[in-house]
């Protein structure tokens, strides 16, 4: 399906929602308004917008420990997404949460996920969830590299094949699991080719370029909405930042050089040329989003900041539901 | 006598042992500091290993079986829940069910606790649950004193031992003096970390610091707190325990776990059992844990979650009447 004007310029403005977000809150956290760790996701940013712009907002999705783009590009609100960073309790989760944990159930968002490979079985089940109700809705997971090691990663591929679930796996990778090079940690180059073992499609496609991420995933949505199964999609791309920003940062183990290399392959600028060579927006078009979306995440960051702390008791909510 | 941190002293343990028996090896989800390791020992005995941690626990188990003596780090608890398989019907139970004709020398070292907003599964004190396996030892050290020796004899042990670190003890910069000498400490023989008079407060971990900061302000209002660490909960040093509470009659205990079912629970009754220590008592045991939550991110909330001094303070309080 071609992408209309309007819809290129949603997606480019994402994209630069997503990095704005992550730059600024890697910058609150080392200001110390932010706890915790978070995990950036710049770098990545084409893989999130690329698949999410193939899916409707119904449609759902699990996330990793990285989950910011996820969430961004699913459509939530980046005020709460922000205030729930800054641990406030009108934050997405009241501040139980925190970066590593954010869920948007009202736009598809099942939820970041601390646990690597976790959410490969969770959009399983949304996606059997999906086929049982026959409203024709898919599910996507999102994981790493790393995770397409887990148990997590197999049974789900086995399970969704024998039953033709309408599943996207979409693995990103970005040749590092934290400390562990994909070279030293993984059996193959591609992990596409693990489709093979169960029998079920397997795509690579460079994860920089958000429109083939797009072309994949809007395929594989195809497929599943008609009824023929799970794709696995990999995505190859690189994370230009530390595994996680912290209070006190690790020196990264990866090479300089394959780090400097990051940013030669920029999703967003690569998007950008695209934009201005097809004539779908020109560089002050694009600089005017991009002014937008600043604004947009200073908003954001005013908002945590104004939002009020949860009360100390307020922890022994939640733990069942009414 | 020289000093170090909590990270440094387990280091120690690891090369002193490493060196002492060939069989000794790691297993780790990732390097970290046990990269010191390597232009010793080589990558071969300190082996990084994929996100696969049902397959490398396992592996561990198997080579333990086999003659070797793994010592395995997937690095935080949480992360080898995608191993319970192999530690709860495989790692505690595979000696006892083959009547004892194999033995599986193997350290199960991860880190465990909160306090550093990392959120419910990054924040967890699952040691209780461990503790109800039947098969496993259980140490957690509170001192890189105790760690080191402690690590030697986990190492040194036949049995499957699990070993759990504390994050904010093993991230600490805090430095213990250790003697220049080899020593170890003996696993199941609790310590007493400060002596006192007027009530027991035994601690595990983490909580030992929170109480003796509590027996320190406490002493200036003229109140004389004993603090005990068990150092080891299977098996547990009961005797020390119960010689303790009947020398004070009171008895804190703090575990940072959910109360329901913590060690601290566990604690309570094998000192309320014994009829002896229960005629002692002045006053009932006091538990001071988690609330039954999983650890909030908001620090404001994981504070009011997790034991502190002034908790310790309020429960010491409440048993002196
Ligand atoms: C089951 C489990 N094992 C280990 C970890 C620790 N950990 C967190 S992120 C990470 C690396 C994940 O790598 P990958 O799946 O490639 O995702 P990326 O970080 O590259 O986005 C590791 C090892 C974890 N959170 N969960
Ligand atoms: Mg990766």
């Amino acid at each position: 399906m071609a992408l209309e004007p309007g819809q290129l310029l949603d997606m480019y403005r994402t994209m630069v929602t997503i990095r704005t977000f992550d730059r600024r809150a890697a910058d609150e956290l080392h200001a110390g308004n932010i706890p915790g760790a978070v995990h950036s996701y710049i770098g990545q940013e084409a893989v999130a917008v690329g698949v999410c712009s193939a899916l409707r907002r119904e449609d759902r999705i699990t996330s990793t420990h990285r989950g910011h783009g996820h969430t961004i590009a699913k459509g939530a609100d980046i005020k709460f997404m922000m205030a729930e960073l800054f641990g406030r309790s009108n934050g997405y989760c009241h501040g139980k949460g925190g970066s590593m944990h954010i869920a948007d159930f009202s736009v598809g968002m099942l939820g970041a996920n601390g646990i690597v490979g976790a959410g490969l079985p969770l959009a399983t089940g949304a996606a059997l969830a999906a086929q049982m109700e026959g409203g024709g809705g898919v599910a996507v997971s999102f994981f790493g590299d790393g995770a397409s090691n887990e148990g997590s990663f197999h049974g789900s591929l086995n399970l969704a094949s024998i039953w033709k679930l309408p599943v996207l796996y979409v693995c990103e990778n970005n040749r590092w699991a934290s400390g562990n090079s994909a070279a030293a940690t993984q059996s193959v180059e591609d992990i596409s080719v693990r489709a093979v073992s169960y029998n079920l499609p397997g795509v690579t496609v460079d994860g920089t370029d958000v429109l083939a991420v797009y072309e994949a995933a809007e395929q594989a949505v195809r497929r599943a909405r008609n009824g023929e199964g799970p794709t696995l999609v990999e995505c190859k791309t690189y994370r230009w930042r530390l595994h996680a920003e912290q209070r006190n940062d690790p020196p990264d183990p990866r090479p300089q050089e394959e780090i400097d290399l990051g940013p030669q392959h920029d999703p967003i600028a690569t998007f950008a040329g695209h934009l201005t060579q097809q004539g779908v927006a020109t560089e002050e078009s694009l600089k005017q989003i991009d002014g937008e979306v600043a604004a947009a995440v200073d908003e954001a960051i005013d908002f945590a900041k104004a939002s009020p702390f949860p009360k100390p008791e307020d922890a022994l909510t939640d733990v069942f539901a009414p | 006598m020289r000093e170090v941190t909590y990270v440094e002293a387990l280091m120690e343990a690891f090369t002193e042992e490493m060196r002492r028996d060939d069989k000794v090896f790691h297993l780790c989800g990732n390097h970290g500091p046990l990269a010191a390791l390597i232009p010793e020992f080589g990558e071969e005995r300190v082996r990084a290993c994929p996100i696969s941690e049902e397959a490398y626990v396992g592996a561990g188990i198997g080579a333990a079986g086999s003659g070797f003596r793994p010592i395995i780090s997937p690095g935080m608890m949480t992360f080898a829940f995608t191993a319970m398989d192999q530690i709860v019907n495989q790692m505690a139970k595979i000696h006892y069910m083959f009547g004892g004709q194999a033995a599986f020398p193997l350290v199960f070292r991860a880190s465990t606790g909160g306090g550093r907003s990392a959120a419910a599964q990054h924040s967890q004190s699952p040691h209780p649950m461990f503790m109800n396996l039947a098969g496993l030892k259980l140490i957690m050290p509170s001192t890189p004193y105790d760690a080191k020796g402690l690590m030697k004899s986990a190492i040194r042990d036949n049995n499957p031992v699990v070993f759990f670190e504390d994050q904010i003890l093993a991230a600490s910069p805090t430095k213990q003096e250790i003697p220049d000498e080899e020593y170890t400490v003996p696993i199941g023989v609790a310590d007493v970390k400060r002596h006192g008079s007027d009530v027991t407060v035994i601690a595990i971990s983490k909580m030992v610091s929170q109480a003796l900061a509590a027996a320190e302000e406490l002493a200036g209002q003229g109140i004389d707190v004993e603090v005990v660490d068990p150092r080891t909960l299977v098996p547990m040093d009961v005797p020390a325990l119960r010689a303790s509470v009947q020398k004070t009659g009171r008895v804190v205990i703090v575990d940072e776990a959910c109360l329901t079912c913590s060690a601290a629970a566990e604690i309570s009754a094998l000192i309320t059992e014994d009829p002896a220590t229960f005629r002692a008592l002045k006053a009932p045991p006091k538990r001071v844990c988690s609330p039954d939550v999983p650890i909030p991110y908001s620090p404001i909330m994981e504070q009011f979650c997790l034991p502190d001094k002034d908790n310790v303070i309020q429960g010491i309080r409440e048993v002196l009447g």
